[in-house]
C-alpha cells in the first residue's frame, strides 16, 4: 500500500507542539505520582485476586479498601496492612480478609520494620499473580494473532454492540465479526463511568449499554475468540476505561484479554465532571497496566468536535491528541497503542466541508505516523434523514481510505434515530466496503498541492494548536496548581470549567505518604517486558 | 382544495411509498413471497420488491415500492399550536427587562444516568443550535449549566440556591420509561421544596417525551426534537410573563 499523501507542515512547529504538550504534562504527572485514590487501590487488590461480592453487591475491594482507610488510611498503601493483616493470620486470603474486615472483625496497621518488610514482600507477590496474568493474556493475544493473522485489510473495522444484557450482545457480536467488523466494541450502560464500583457478574440489565464486568468481559472474549477461529482472522474487543472505575477496568481488562480500551486524559474531567486529580492519577495507573497489557487505547477527541464546532475547534482536536500521546508515553504505551481519536463532524451545509474534513484528517495522520488513528463517524450532523446520512458516511468513509487511518468506527446512517437495525449495520458495512475498494488507492494520487486549500488550513489548525498549548502552559491560578490544571479549570477547553478542587470523586483521592507501597506501580514503573507489534500502523 | 390526501410518489393520487425491512428467514422464493404478503398486508397493493438481499444465513433484507390504498384526511388532523410568539434574543432581553427588572435565572441539566449533554448544551451553550445561540447569548437571561448525571436532590438544591425561576432538565438517552420516572421524580421534589405557586417553570426536553403529557409529568412545558433555543427562551418568557399576570410581550 502507498503511503498517504504528505502535507508540507514546518518540523520546527511540530517538534514546539510535542515540546510544548511535554510541559503541560509534566507537573500533572508529577501530580499523579504523589497521590493515590481508592480505585488504584482497588485495582491493586483485584490484580491480587481478590474478587466478588457481597449479597448487596457491594464488591470486596470496596470493602476492603474502605476498613483500611477507616483504620488507617491509605496514604500508605492499602496492600501493606492487607497483607500484615494475613500474615498475623486476621485470615487465608484476601475474600476471608474482606468479609471479616465488612464486619469490622479485622484490625489493621502500619507495620514498622521487619514486619512492614515481610508484608511488602508478601504484597508483591500478591499482585504478582495479577500481572503474570495480564503478561500471559498478552502472549495468548500475540499467539492467536500470529496463527489467525490481522484484518487484511486497513483501516480496521470497528462495530458497536450494546443491548444491556450480555447474553443477546454475545450472538450480536459474533454476527457482526461474520459481517466483517474486526474490533467489536460492547458500550457501557449509560451512568457506569460515575459507580465508584465495578458491578460484579453476567449481567442482562442495562441502560443503553451492558456493564463493563469481569465476567462480562470473559464471556465476550471467549464467544470473540470461538469466532476468531471460524473466521481464521483474530477479532478484537473494546471495553471503556474511564470514569470513577478506571484503574480496576484496565486490570480487569488486561487480566481477561481484552484488545482496546477506550482511555481519554482530559474526557472524564471535562464532559463526566470528574476531578481532574481523581482523573489523572486514575489514568496514568490504567496506562500503565494497558502498556503492559500490550492494550492499544481510544482517545475520545471526538467529543470536543461534538459539543463545539468542528470547524472553529478543529485545533483543540490536535492540542487533545498530543496531550494525549504525551500522557500516553509517560504511561509507557507505544506509538502503535495510541488509538488517538479525530471525528468527521463538520457541518456538511459548509462550504468545502469535505475538504476541510480531510485537511484535518490529513493533520492527524501526519503528526501522529506511527499511531493507528481511530476516526469516528458523523453524529452531530445526522438529522433522522437517513438516506442523507447514508451518503455523509460514505464520505466519511472516503476520508478514512484516503488518508490511512487505523481504526475505523463505522458510522449508522440510523444514528441518533433507533439503536441500529441489523439492516443498518449491512448497509454500513457495504459502503465501508464500497469505498476502501472502490477508492483506497486514491492514496497513490492524491497529492494536495503545497499552498493549495487542504495544505494551507492544516498548517492553519497546527498553528492554532500550538497557540492554544502556548496559553495553555502559560495559565495560572490563585492556589498555584499547574498550568494544564489551571487552563482545565478557567474553561480552555470547551465552555466547561472544572476547578482541580472540584468534581466527583475528589473524595477517593488521597495524598501519599512517604513510606508508600504499591508494588502493582512499582512493577510498572519498572516498565513492560518486551513488548511486540500487533497494531495496524499508518502510513506503511 | 380537498382535505383528503394519498402519497405522491410521481403522480398525483398514486399512493407511491417505499418500504425496508428485515425478515429473520433464509433468502429464497419463500422468503420474497413472504416479504410481498406483508408489503399486502400493510396496505401496498400492489406491492412491487425491488431489492431483496441475505445478512447472513437467517435474514433477508427487503426493499419494497408500492401503491397504499389509505386516504389522509387533513381535517382530522389534531396539532399543538404555539400559544406564544417566537422572539428574537433582543425581543427576549427587552420583555425580560420590562417584566422582571433583574435577569431570567435558567437552571438546567440531565438528570438520572443519562450523560448526553448534547440536548441540554444546543439550548443553554452559548454555541446553540441549528444556527441560533443558546441561552447563555441572552444579556437577560443568567444560565446556570449543571451538565450530566445530576442528583435530583443537587438540582433542586442548586435551583433554589440560584433563585432559579425556570429549570430545565434534559433525558436523551432512555430505557424502560427512565426518563418519564426521572421526571415525575424532579417534578415531585420541587414541589415538595417549594411553597405552592411558587415553584420554578419546570421543562423537559428530549426525543422521547410524548407532546401533551405535561399533566401527568407535573410540568410546565415537553419540548422535542429539532427545539431551538429561541423556541425555549420565547416560552420562558411567555410563562414568566402570565406568571406575573402581566400581558405578553
Amino acid at each position: 500500500m502507498t503511503s498517504p499523501a504528505r502535507l508540507d507542515l514546518d518540523p520546527e512547529l511540530v517538534r514546539t507542539a510535542r515540546r510544548l504538550a511535554r510541559h503541560a504534562a509534566a507537573p500533572v504527572v508529577s501530580i499523579a505520582r504523589r497521590h493515590t485514590t481508592v480505585s488504584v487501590e482497588r485495582a491493586t487488590l483485584r490484580l491480587a485476586g481478590l474478587s466478588g461480592a457481597d449479597h448487596e453487591r457491594v464488591p470486596w475491594v470496596n470493602h476492603l479498601v474502605t476498613a483500611v482507610r477507616d483504620q488507617v488510611g491509605l496514604e500508605h498503601g492499602v496492600t501493606t496492612p492487607v497483607y500484615d493483616a494475613l500474615l498475623r493470620g486476621d485470615a487465608d486470603d484476601l475474600t476471608t480478609l474482606a468479609q471479616k474486615a465488612s464486619s469490622g472483625n479485622v484490625s489493621f496497621r502500619l507495620p514498622t520494620g521487619r514486619e512492614e518488610q515481610a508484608a511488602r514482600r508478601a504484597a508483591a507477590r500478591g499482585v504478582g499473580v495479577g500481572l503474570k496474568r495480564i503478561d500471559s493474556a498478552r502472549r495468548t493475544r500475540e499467539r492467536l494473532v500470529s496463527r489467525l493473522g490481522d484484518p487484511r485489510q486497513k483501516p480496521w473495522i470497528y462495530l458497536i454492540v450494546a443491548t444491556g444484557d450480555i447474553y443477546e450482545d454475545i450472538p450480536q457480536a459474533q454476527a457482526a465479526a461474520r459481517e466483517g467488523a474486526d474490533v467489536i466494541a460492547v458500550i457501557r450502560s449509560t451512568g457506569q463511568s460515575l459507580l465508584d464500583y465495578v458491578p460484579e457478574g453476567a449481567t442482562r440489565e442495562g441502560f443503553a449499554g451492558t456493564y463493563a464486568t469481569q465476567e462480562n468481559f470473559r464471556l465476550m472474549r471467549a464467544a470473540l475468540d470461538e469466532v476468531s477461529k471460524e473466521l481464521g482472522r483474530y477479532v478484537r474487543l473494546t471495553n471503556y476505561a474511564s470514569g470513577l472505575c478506571m484503574p480496576e477496568i484496565a486490570a480487569l481488562a488486561g487480566m481477561e484479554r481484552l484488545d482496546m480500551m477506550l482511555n481519554d486524559s482530559m474526557y472524564g474531567i471535562l464532559f463526566r465532571d470528574i476531578n481532574p486529580i481523581r482523573t489523572f492519577v486514575d489514568q496514568r495507573f490504567s496506562r500503565q497496566i494497558h502498556a503492559r497489557a500490550g492494550i492499544i487505547i481510544n482517545t475520545g477527541e471526538d467529543n470536543y468536535l461534538t459539543t463545539a464546532d468542528a470547524v472553529e475547534a478543529a485545533h483543540t482536536v490536535t492540542v487533545s491528541q498530543l496531550l494525549n500521546e504525551r500522557f500516553a508515553k509517560e504511561a509507557g504505551l507505544e506509538d502503535w497503542q495510541l488509538g488517538l481519536g479525530h471525528a468527521f463532524e463538520i457541518n456538511p451545509d459548509l462550504p468545502d466541508s469535505f475538504r476541510l474534513e480531510l485537511a484535518h484528517a490529513m493533520l492527524a495522520r501526519q503528526l501522529f505516523p506511527e499511531a493507528p488513528l481511530k476516526w469516528m463517524p458523523p453524529t452531530k450532523h445526522m438529522t433522522g434523514d437517513v438516506f442523507r446520512g447514508y451518503l455523509l458516511d460514505g464520505f466519511f468513509n472516503l476520508v478514512g481510505a484516503m488518508t490511512g487511518q487505523g481504526i475505523l468506527l463505522v458510522g449508522m446512517m440510523t444514528e441518533a434515530v433507533v439503536t441500529p437495525f441489523l439492516s443498518d449495520r449491512d448497509l454500513a458495512l457495504q459502503n465501508v466496503r464500497y469505498v476502501m475498494n472502490a477508492a483506497s488507492g486514491l492514496t497513490e494520487d492524491f497529492h494536495p498541492p503545497r499552498d493549495g486549500f487542504i495544505q494551507t488550513r492544516a498548517r492553519q489548525v497546527l498553528g492554532e494548536a500550538v497557540e492554544l498549548l502556548e496559553r495553555i502552559v502559560h495559565d495560572s491560578d490563585p492556589s498555584g496548581d499547574p498550568p494544564l490544571l489551571a487552563a482545565i479549570a478557567d474553561g480552555t477547553f470547551g465552555l466547561m470549567k472544572r476547578p482541580a478542587d472540584a468534581g466527583k470523586g475528589l473524595e477517593g483521592v488521597v495524598k501519599r505518604a512517604p513510606g508508600y507501597d504499591n508494588p502493582a506501580i512499582t512493577a510498572l514503573d519498572a516498565g513492560v517486558p518486551a513488548p511486540k507489534v500487533t497494531a495496524p500502523k499508518g502510513g506503511k | 382544495m380537498s382535505a383528503v390526501i394519498r402519497p405522491y410518489g410521481d403522480t398525483t393520487g398514486d399512493g407511491m411509498v417505499q418500504l425496508s425491512f428485515t425478515l429473520p428467514v433464509t433468502h429464497d422464493k419463500r422468503a420474497e413471497g413472504a416479504a410481498l404478503q406483508l408489503a399486502k398486508k400493510m396496505g401496498l397493493d400492489p406491492a412491487l420488491l425491488v431489492h431483496a438481499k441475505p445478512m447472513g444465513s437467517d435474514f433477508t433484507f427487503f426493499v419494497v415500492y408500492g401503491s397504499v390504498h389509505h386516504l389522509v384526511n387533513l381535517d382530522e388532523v389534531v396539532v399543538v399550536e404555539r400559544e406564544y410568539p417566537i422572539l428574537s434574543a433582543k425581543e427576549a432581553n427587552a420583555a425580560i427587562r420590562k417584566h422582571l427588572h433583574r435577569r431570567l435565572v435558567v437552571v438546567g441539566a440531565c438528570i438520572g444516568t443519562d450523560a448526553h449533554t448534547v440536548g441540554i448544551d444546543a439550548i443553554l451553550n452559548i454555541k446553540g443550535f441549528a444556527g441560533e445561540k443558546g441561552l447563555e447569548y441572552y444579556s437577560e437571561i443568567k444560565v446556570v449549566n449543571l451538565g450530566a448525571q445530576v442528583l435530583v436532590p443537587d438540582l433542586v438544591a442548586q435551583a433554589r440556591a440560584e433563585k432559579a425561576d425556570a429549570v430545565l432538565i434534559s433525558q436523551v438517552v432512555t430505557q424502560k420509561d427512565a426518563h418519564i420516572h426521572n421526571t415525575m421524580q424532579m417534578s415531585a421534589a420541587f414541589r415538595e421544596a417549594y411553597p405552592a405557586g411558587q415553584v420554578p417553570i419546570l421543562v423537559a426536553g428530549g426525543p422521547r417525551f410524548e407532546e401533551g403529557s405535561e399533566a401527568k409529568l407535573g410540568i410546565d412545558r415537553i419540548f422535542g426534537r429539532g427545539t431551538t433555543p429561541s423556541e425555549v427562551a420565547s416560552y420562558l418568557v411567555h410563562e414568566m410573563s402570565v406568571r406575573k399576570g402581566k400581558k405578553q410581550p
